[in-house]
């Protein structure tokens, strides 16, 4: 208890940097994987080959890779320049963009083709079949697990920590430097990290029991 | 590919689909000549950041940093295996005070963070007198942590089969663990291969995070590499080498799961078709 409330500072501000990598990193990965959902499910082939490719690329890439890349070898490209965070929000959403997308895209898939074709026969525009039909469908296979993908992102954004972001997991760096019990304190991070998660857990599992029933 | 949302395009989608083909393709070369752009006016295309590939040394250098990342894969693997098999079967057990403990275990470690529990074992423990190599912190804390994951899968592939399966085979007179062995396990086996394999592709992935805790695997190797001065510091090179080397592998084994997930539906149809030429001799052994 006293190496919680000795750094209380320290692990709300790690934290919170936490919870900043999580938010920015969830909203802007929801974004690109939507939009690379969209270009895997598109009519045009080039559309399609880029997006699977990227998917492809990005899924089977070692999440540390990816910080690794933008860490060390972008700067050297001298595009944009980076701090630590952004840097990490950015290889955070790249990576889970492409979970993301392939989320979504089994999401649409898993609408019959028949429920298509039938707002068609009705006449429905294409805009009005996305938004009345297959998209009200394709949402109760998409959000569960969408909550898991999030879950994950929430867990991996302690890989920042290595990459010298001051974030939950780069509490244990700042407790041995001041000479505080490590192990306890790392007890501390996973109890918190538990919390966190367990709500998401509950919530997946709950939408998933009512909406499985449902369909 | 016929997809959920579009009909046939008639002579005007097609056009439209024709212009939309034309601006991806711009937009690719555009981005892909962007890249190059920047590596040619950084510098990246010298040859002397190439050069370093040549020399037998860091080539071995590069393949015993690979077997040391597929070391700890493999053997991360099977103690992953053992540990979700063990712990599902607590969780499915019948009794109460096997079942919650396993459901403890299991929850609390998918809910940690690997790095965390990898930072706890390597910076935490040795306070506590209890020292241990980077490697064995990765392989126990990849046990751990896609145990608990494999357990949880599983638990559900063994739920998923038809109850009828685990009452026909108690009407049989058979034991809890003959009923588990024999009639739920190679059932289960079967649909579940390719959610395991793909589990193993994220183990895989999940050995580089050993490269923080300065395990010597690929991408510590590649690290080292990337500070040599006197190669003038590959770094961008040697990361797209490495990661060209992870995206094989996994894409290998994610050949692997959808192999083995056609092979599976076309197992099931089998199944279906020829159900009675199975049951027949196998009743008449148990007649007789």
């Amino acid at each position: 208890m006293s190496v919680l409330t000795n750094f209380s500072s320290l692990f709300l501000s790690a934290f919170g940097t936490t919870l900043k990598l999580f938010a920015f990193s969830a909203v802007g990965s929801l974004i690109l994987g939507t939009f690379l959902a969209m270009l895997r499910v598109s009519p045009v082939p080039v559309f399609r080959a880029a997006a699977t490719t990227y998917v492809g690329m990005l899924r089977n890439t070692p999440l540390t890779l990816v910080f690794f890349f933008f860490t060390f070898a972008y700067p050297l490209l001298k595009i944009l320049k980076l701090d630590p965070d952004p840097t990490a929000i950015v290889a955070l959403t790249l990576y889970t963009s492409a979970f993301v997308c392939e989320v979504v895209r089994s999401g649409i898939n898993t609408v019959p083709v028949g429920q298509a074709e039938a707002s068609r026969a009705l006449g429905l525009t294409f805009s009005q079949m996305l938004a009345s039909v297959v998209l009200p469908q394709a949402l109760r296979a998409v959000v569960p697990p969408l909550v898991s993908t999030m879950i994950a992102l929430l867990k991996n954004t302690t890989v920042a920590a290595g990459f010298s972001v001051q974030d939950a997991g780069s509490i244990s760096y700042s407790l041995s430097e001041a000479g505080a019990d490590t192990l306890v304190g790392l007890g501390w991070v996973a109890f918190f990290f538990v919390l966190l998660v367990i709500p998401l857990t509950l919530l997946q599992r709950s939408l998933e029991k009512r909406w499985s029933v449902a369909r | 590919m016929s997809s959920v949302l579009f009909d046939v395009p008639g002579p005007r989608a097609r056009f439209r689909h024709r212009v939309l083909a034309v601006v991806g393709v711009l937009g690719v070369v555009g981005l892909l000549g962007f890249i190059v752009y920047r590596f040619a006016d950084s510098g990246q295309f010298e040859p002397r950041l190439w050069e370093w590939l040549q020399y037998e040394t860091i080539q071995i250098g590069l393949i015993e940093g690979l077997l040391n990342t597929l070391k700890a894969f493999a053997l991360g693997a099977v103690l992953a295996m053992v540990f979700g098999a063990f712990f599902a079967a607590g969780r499915l057990s019948e009794h109460a005070i096997f079942r919650g403990p396993s459901s403890v275990v299991v929850e609390f470690f998918r809910a940690v963070p690997l790095l965390i529990m990898m930072f706890t074992f390597y910076y935490g423990l040795p306070q506590v007198g209890v020292k241990m190599t980077p490697f064995t912190v990765v392989v126990l804390s990849l046990m751990l942590y896609n145990g608990s994951v494999l357990a949880e899968i599983f638990r559900a592939g063994i739920k998923s089969l038809p109850k009828g399966q685990t009452e026909a085979a108690y009407a049989l007179g058979m034991r809890k663990t003959q009923v588990m062995v024999l009639v739920l396990l190679p059932q289960a086996l079967r649909s579940m291969m390719p959610t395991i394999i793909s589990q193993l592709v994220v183990l895989l992935k999940d050995t580089a995070l050993g490269f923080i805790i300065t395990y010597e695997e690929l991408l510590y190797y590649a690290r080292f590499i990337g500070s040599q001065g006197q190669f003038g510091r590959p770094l961008v090179p040697i990361t797209i080498i490495v990661g060209a080397m992870y995206i094989t592998m996994c894409l290998l084994l994610t050949l692997l799961a959808n192999y083995l997930e056609k092979r599976n539906r076309r197992n099931k149809k089998v199944q279906t078709a020829v159900p009675v030429e199975d049951i027949a001799p196998a009743g008449a052994t148990t007649g007789a």
